[in-house]
């Protein structure tokens, strides 16, 4: 078990949210939208320059800023 | 006794298709969350009562987080729960993550009926969901509804009455997703089902490679479709109207009046060797109705056609976050380019659309930009029918200026106004069919909008330069402008007249430079500076309305200063 931001993350990996940091304000947002704690997702692909990087939560599909993503810790299974 | 009705639910889930079919309003519904920035009323019948609904802004909890969203849940309080039912728009194909929400409005003791719309779209993606369960589970009246068509709507009202107020234990946001996990266990069903073509299409434009040749393909596509579209209904159909059915009435009409009056002056206007030039004429009954019906309305139709079915297939967003780095130099993030889009059809939708965007310095840029950098359909329209006939290099040439005047005017405005850019966060909805009826009513209500709008203003508009050209009224402000006008800017003195009428509605003050014999380099300075120069009186409004007046003051005098650099800067620029 790995644990890295979302950014640092590969592409079309899986992993389990691990923290949140920034803020409750920022948390309690993504909260509401179901990536929380504990929260299986997979990474869809990453835009170079600092860019966007873009999830896939349950049926959702979302859109991270990179600032947004750096502060999302995601624990990664290593084999 | 209900007395308001509310909808409510996660943004995108077609809450103001539900509220259409529900009051027989039409609203613009698109797919891509914000579509509804304002608060729409309508009336449902039941019975003898008319009940009176209301569609609010998609939220993801009852915490807001923009202000379309705190609008929305401030608004939930204003009548006490027992007066009120809330209907709860949840999307079928996504019922985990809209079940926040509607455990939420439970949990404060709100009377709640779960409507779970698009429920055609979820068995071809493997999903099943029992009602019954779910209902038994939350204790509220679940209806499937599939808005788009009308199925479920009528049981829907049926039901309305049995909302009903609990008593429930608030939970953390924890624990709610916790009791979310177990009904979803209970009342949903998953079958696996093998990647289509939808959704390789659907991850491939999110992706940075795939995603920028698909978006490259779109938006060359949607161009060329707009402009083959224009232009195939002004020569085939909407010129040769003009010219064989109105011309030869308004020339009875013109010896009826007599040449020289001032009926004929203001009406008619100037004959061009004997003949009605619609281009040129300048009259009430000539200039003024070939601008916006046979200029400006072909192109109205199809660029809303092809942004419309844009907005309902689900590309826009996957634009958005494709554009996020770019947006960001310019203090904004990525869904500021949806305000941009709608401002390409007129300004005015645009800056309300910027009510999606989370801080007032972000709204602010996105509405001085959209002001300054963006081209609403009637302006461009008649470049592309004026300064075209020079050449596709002039008309490209105003679009280069305009987008060079947004990078610049961004970055400069990001690296001065305080504060940050905020951060890009934004679900990416699924592809979906576009459903014909609803692109066709939205098409026609946007039509309808500009029909009723402009063309009575830009008939009012030539009536009154008409009279006050008659009596030389403006040879006194063009005395007055003239040396910045053509000092700097290089343009006739009369150019003044097209730069004010600017004010009152672009189109016709491209169609003052018309008369003016301009060459295709003043021509072009003068519409680039009809472009980025004050917006017309409408966007005005809504500047004041959307900014305040003190922001909006602030934008007026980025406005003249641009206006003044850029034309000063073409004319000296240019040589030729």
């Amino acid at each position: 078990m790995k644990r890295l931001s979302l950014v640092k993350m590969k592409e079309s990996g899986k992993g389990k949210v691990a923290e949140i940091s920034g803020g409750s304000a920022l948390a309690n947002r993504m909260m509401s939208m179901g990536i929380y704690k504990g929260r299986e997702i997979t990474k869809l692909s990453h835009f170079a320059l600092r860019g966007p990087v873009a999830i896939k939560v349950g049926r959702s599909t979302f859109a991270l800023g990179h600032g947004v993503a750096a502060k999302i810790l995601i624990d990664v299974d290593t084999e | 006794m209900i007395k308001k009705i509310y909808l409510i639910g996660n943004p995108n889930v077609g809450k103001s298709v539900v509220f259409s079919r529900l009051t027989g309003v039409k609203v613009i519904s698109s797919n891509y969350p914000g579509t509804t920035v304002g608060i729409t009323k309508g009336y449902l019948s039941l019975g003898e009562e008319k009940i009176e609904v209301v569609d609010l802004p998609g939220t993801y909890s009852l915490e807001p987080t923009s202000k379309a969203e705190e609008v929305a849940v401030s608004l939930l309080n204003e009548l006490p729960k027992q007066e009120i039912v809330i209907i709860n728009i949840i999307d079928s194909t996504n019922l985990e993550r809209n079940l926040f929400l509607t455990l939420q409005l439970i949990e404060e003791g709100y009377p709640v009926i779960a409507c779970l719309n698009m429920c055609d779209d979820t068995a071809h993606r493997g999903i099943y969901i029992n009602t019954e369960e779910l209902e038994k589970i939350l204790q509220v009246p679940v209806i499937s509804t599939c808005a788009v068509t009308g199925a479920g709507i009528k049981f829907l009202i049926g039901r309305l009455k049995e909302a009903h107020i609990q008593e429930r234990n608030k939970s953390s946001h924890e624990e709610r997703w916790k009791e979310i996990g177990r009904i979803i266990e209970a009342a949903q069903k998953l079958t696996h089902k093998h990647h289509n073509l939808r959704e390789l299409l659907e991850d491939a434009s999110v992706r940075p490679l795939s995603g920028l040749l698909m978006s490259i393909i779109v938006v060359y596509a949607s161009f060329k479709i707009v402009r083959f579209l224009g232009e195939f209904l002004i020569t085939k159909i909407c010129d040769p109207v003009f010219l064989n059915f109105y011309q030869p009435l308004l020339l009875r009409l013109n010896s009826a009046l007599g040449e020289k009056s001032l009926l004929s002056h203001v009406l008619i206007g100037d004959l061009i060797n004997g003949q009605i030039d619609f281009k040129q004429s300048f009259g009430v009954l000539t200039t003024a109705p070939y601008i916006e019906f046979a200029m400006v309305l072909p192109y109205i139709f199809s660029f809303y056609l092809v942004l419309s079915i844009l907005e309902d297939i689900g590309y826009l967003p996957r634009l958005a976050m494709l554009l996020d780095n770019l947006l960001h130099k310019l203090g904004l993030h990525g869904f500021a380019i949806i305000p941009v889009l709608l401002g390409f059809g007129c300004n005015v939708p645009g800056i309300l659309a910027t009510r999606v965007l989370e801080s007032r310095r972000e709204r602010f840029i996105t509405s001085t930009l959209i002001s300054i950098g963006i081209p609403c359909v009637p302006l461009q329209a008649m470049i592309f029918g004026l300064l075209g006939a020079f050449g596709g290099f002039y008309v490209f040439g105003v679009y280069g200026v305009l987008f060079s005047l947004i990078i610049i005017i961004g970055v400069i405005l990001n690296r001065t106004l305080k504060g940050y850019s905020p951060e890009f966060l934004l679900e990416i909805p699924p592809y979906r069919f576009p459903q014909p009826l609803i692109l066709a009513q939205k098409l026609y209500y946007r039509i309808k909008g500009f029909i009723f709008e402009a063309v009575p203003i830009v008939l009012l508009g030539v009536l009154f330069i008409n009279v006050l050209m008659y009596v030389k009224a403006f040879d006194f402000v063009t005395g007055i402008f003239a040396p910045v006008i053509q000092g700097l800017f290089g343009l006739p003195k009369e150019a003044v007249v097209a730069l004010i009428i600017g004010f009152l509605r672009k189109d016709v003050a491209v169609g003052l430079l018309g008369p003016l014999d301009l060459t295709a380099k003043q021509l072009f300075i003068a519409a680039t500076l009809l472009a980025v120069s004050f917006p017309c009186i409408a966007t005005f409004i809504v500047l004041l309305q959307e900014l305040g007046l003190k922001d909006l003051v602030k934008a007026a005098l980025i406005m003249v200063a641009v206006t003044i650099a850029v034309g000063t800067i073409l004319n000296f620029v240019i040589i030729h």
